[in-house]
């Protein structure tokens, strides 16, 4: 049946969809706060797979490893900055530049293209307990993480300091005249959202147990197709919104990708990423028309 | 409104489990379930191999039995989530073609027996402890690259080399795994070793002609990306008259001088065979992994006669196929 997903698809989807959540708080900070669009996610996401992986076979405690790579994250994303702003780089061109650099930064802290996670602690072992099983456990960690990240988030973003990003990236002369140093705001909002992308990897390779290289390739349609889908089921304009709608995006394509893997009538292997794009066009068509009444509100 | 939508889509997806779960497991289908990272010649001849065994011994697809297959489309969250459908589909073995699908499949369920195919250490990638002894529900064919028997055979066809040119995506286990044991074998039959890679298919026509002139044969192993633009690789090293010596006998029906290795498609039957045994009930602790066997040896005389290539008497002589 068409419309059926087992228990184990649609949670796989879920958690997906709340991995790749984090990619998207990322790639909106970068898009559309700042206005700075950022291809740095497709070497800052297994970046930050590769340091936790490396970290946690080292001993290093999960929680502590996942923090070292929100770091490496961070400075992957700092480099993108200074390229741009000190090196005067157009930003997409800078943000490849890095990611292209990543690349061969990635396997250097693998030691190769692929390293396995298969024995070692992860920051779910804590709440593995016969009582749920593992694959309902995680997803509701993620969730509980990604509401934490979201409501600290909410707080920086409607803080002074968080303002004067979000003008930043709405007007940056206005800004500057208002004494915003823009340049600044560049670099912290880099900083921050390429720790965020690298926070998914970290979260990506625990619950998969494992880094690769490749990880990366197609992140960054990941992340966007989270921001917009998500705007779409959140159109309102408190930036609280933006945010719980780069999760919910997320998890609308996983789910959408579930339901396409199900297959059509007529469909073949082939034509997996048609269909994907197929039902989440349908989906965002169908929501515009039918919430269109309320799209002005705020 | 539209929050309403979402949360009684919600409300549907989140009961729907419960509805199905009975009529799918009213149909006793048996479901050989098979996965690959990406569409390659390689890649789907293992794929097909396997399904052609699987006919042969009598499973083909009708009400008791169902073949599978479905491609992650290069991108490892895909494979994730193909590995997720398979265990929720509760099919009867998983096929998975390719390390990052193995690895997914492995990490998805610790039940349903997991076959790997094309997979050249699967030790390294934490598939198995023990080749020998499956201690968990995982079990395949690896498709480990001759790389010794290689050096040899390339010392046959060119007894005056001293440099050969490897040409792989560093991001790729299997080509970086070959590459060590490729220099150590070069290093032992006097030969250097020239690396060139390229990260994308678009990159293998530029790593070709940076070889070009530095080597005296250039060499590949089953590097997916440079296999992807295998036609592209060739026609650079024909011309500039470059011997092109590839591990996977198809790469020889493509052009290439000369190959010698494993054939995916035995690799395939090999993986259908272990597939049978644990369909016909045998358990996996019992199947240890096999690795494919290496004697196919295709040689292209077309291309020798494009790059003015004589081949020894005694490789023509061991050729399992010539092509014209």
């Amino acid at each position: 049946m068409w419309w059926y997903l087992s228990q184990n698809a649609l949670l796989g989807a879920v958690e997906s969809g709340l991995i790749y959540g984090f990619v998207g708080l990322g790639v909106y900070i970068s898009f559309r706060v700042l206005d700075f669009p950022d291809l740095t996610v497709e070497g800052s996401f297994p970046l930050g797979a590769a340091v936790v992986v490396v970290a946690i076979l080292a001993g290093y405690d999960p929680w502590l490893a996942t923090l070292f790579a929100a770091i490496a994250g961070a400075l992957a994303g700092l480099v993108t900055a200074a390229l741009n702003q000190i090196g005067k780089i157009p930003n997409l061109l800078a943000s490849i530049l890095t990611s292209t650099a990543l690349y061969s930064v990635n396997l250097h802290i693998l030691g190769g293209a692929n390293v396995p996670l298969m024995t070692g602690d992860t920051i779910f072992t804590p709440f593995s307990s016969s009582q749920i099983s593992d694959a309902v456990m995680r997803p509701l960690v993620l969730a509980f993480l990604g509401i934490i990240i979201i409501a600290l988030l909410w707080r920086y973003f409607e803080s002074n300091s968080g303002l004067a990003m979000r003008a930043t990236g709405v007007n940056p002369r206005m800004s500057r005249a208002q004494g915003v140093s823009t340049a600044a705001q560049i670099f912290i909002g880099m900083a921050l959202s390429n720790a965020l992308v690298a926070i998914g990897g970290a979260l990506f390779a625990q619950v998969n147990r494992y880094a690769d290289s490749s990880l990366g390739i197609g992140t960054i349609v990941l992340g966007l197709a989270a921001v917009i889908i998500g705007s779409t089921f959140m159109p309102w304009k408190r930036i609280i919104f933006p945010l719980i709608g780069c999760f919910i995006g997320s998890i609308v394509y996983w789910v959408a990708l579930a339901y396409a893997l199900n297959g059509i009538p007529g469909m073949t292997p082939f034509d997996l990423n048609l269909v994907t794009a197929g039902l989440i066009a349908f989906v965002l068509i169908a929501i515009g028309k039918f919430g269109g009444a309320l799209n002005d509100r705020t | 409104m539209r929050l309403l939508i979402l949360a009684l889509c919600g409300a549907v997806l989140a009961t729907t489990p419960a509805f199905a779960e009975e009529s799918q497991q009213a149909v006793k289908n048996q479901v050989v379930a098979v996965t690959s990272i990406v569409e390659h010649p390689a890649l789907d001849e293992v794929r097909d191999g396997a399904r052609e065994a699987l006919e042969k011994a009598g499973y083909q697809n009708s009400n008791h039995f169902k073949f599978i297959y479905q491609s992650a489309q290069n991108r490892q969250s895909t494979a994730v989530q193909i590995a997720r459908k398979f265990v929720g589909d509760k099919v009867n073995v998983i096929v998975a073609i390719g390390t990052p699908s193995a690895q997914a499949a492995v990490n998805a369920t610790s039940e349903i027996p997991v076959v790997f195919a094309a997979v050249t250490d699967p030790i390294a990638a934490g598939l198995m402890k023990d080749p020998a002894h499956p201690d968990k529900n995982v079990t395949g064919v690896s498709d480990i690259t001759p790389v010794a028997a290689h050096v040899k055979f390339i010392k046959e066809l060119l007894p005056n080399a001293k440099k050969i040119g490897y040409l792989y995506n560093p991001s790729e286990t299997n080509s970086v795994a070959a590459l060590k044991i490729l220099k150590e074998e070069a290093a032992k039959n006097g030969l250097e070793v020239v690396e060139s890679t390229a990260i994308q298919t678009s990159q293998v026509r530029n790593a070709t002609l940076a070889l070009a002139g530095k080597v005296d044969a250039i060499y590949i192993t089953t590097d997916n990306t440079v296999v992807s633009a295998l036609e592209t690789a060739i026609m650079v090293a024909n011309e500039n008259k470059i011997p092109f010596i590839a591990a996977d006998p198809a790469s020889a029906s493509r052009g290439a001088l000369a190959a010698a290795g494993v054939n995916y498609h035995d690799v395939g039957k090999l993986t259908g065979e272990i597939v049978i045994r644990l369909l016909k009930g045998e358990k996996i602790a019992d199947i240890p992994m096999e690795i494919a066997p290496t004697n196919d040896l295709y040689i292209n005389q077309k291309t020798a006669k494009l790059i003015g290539y004589h081949f020894p008497h005694s490789v023509v002589e061991r050729a399992t196929k010539i092509i014209e």
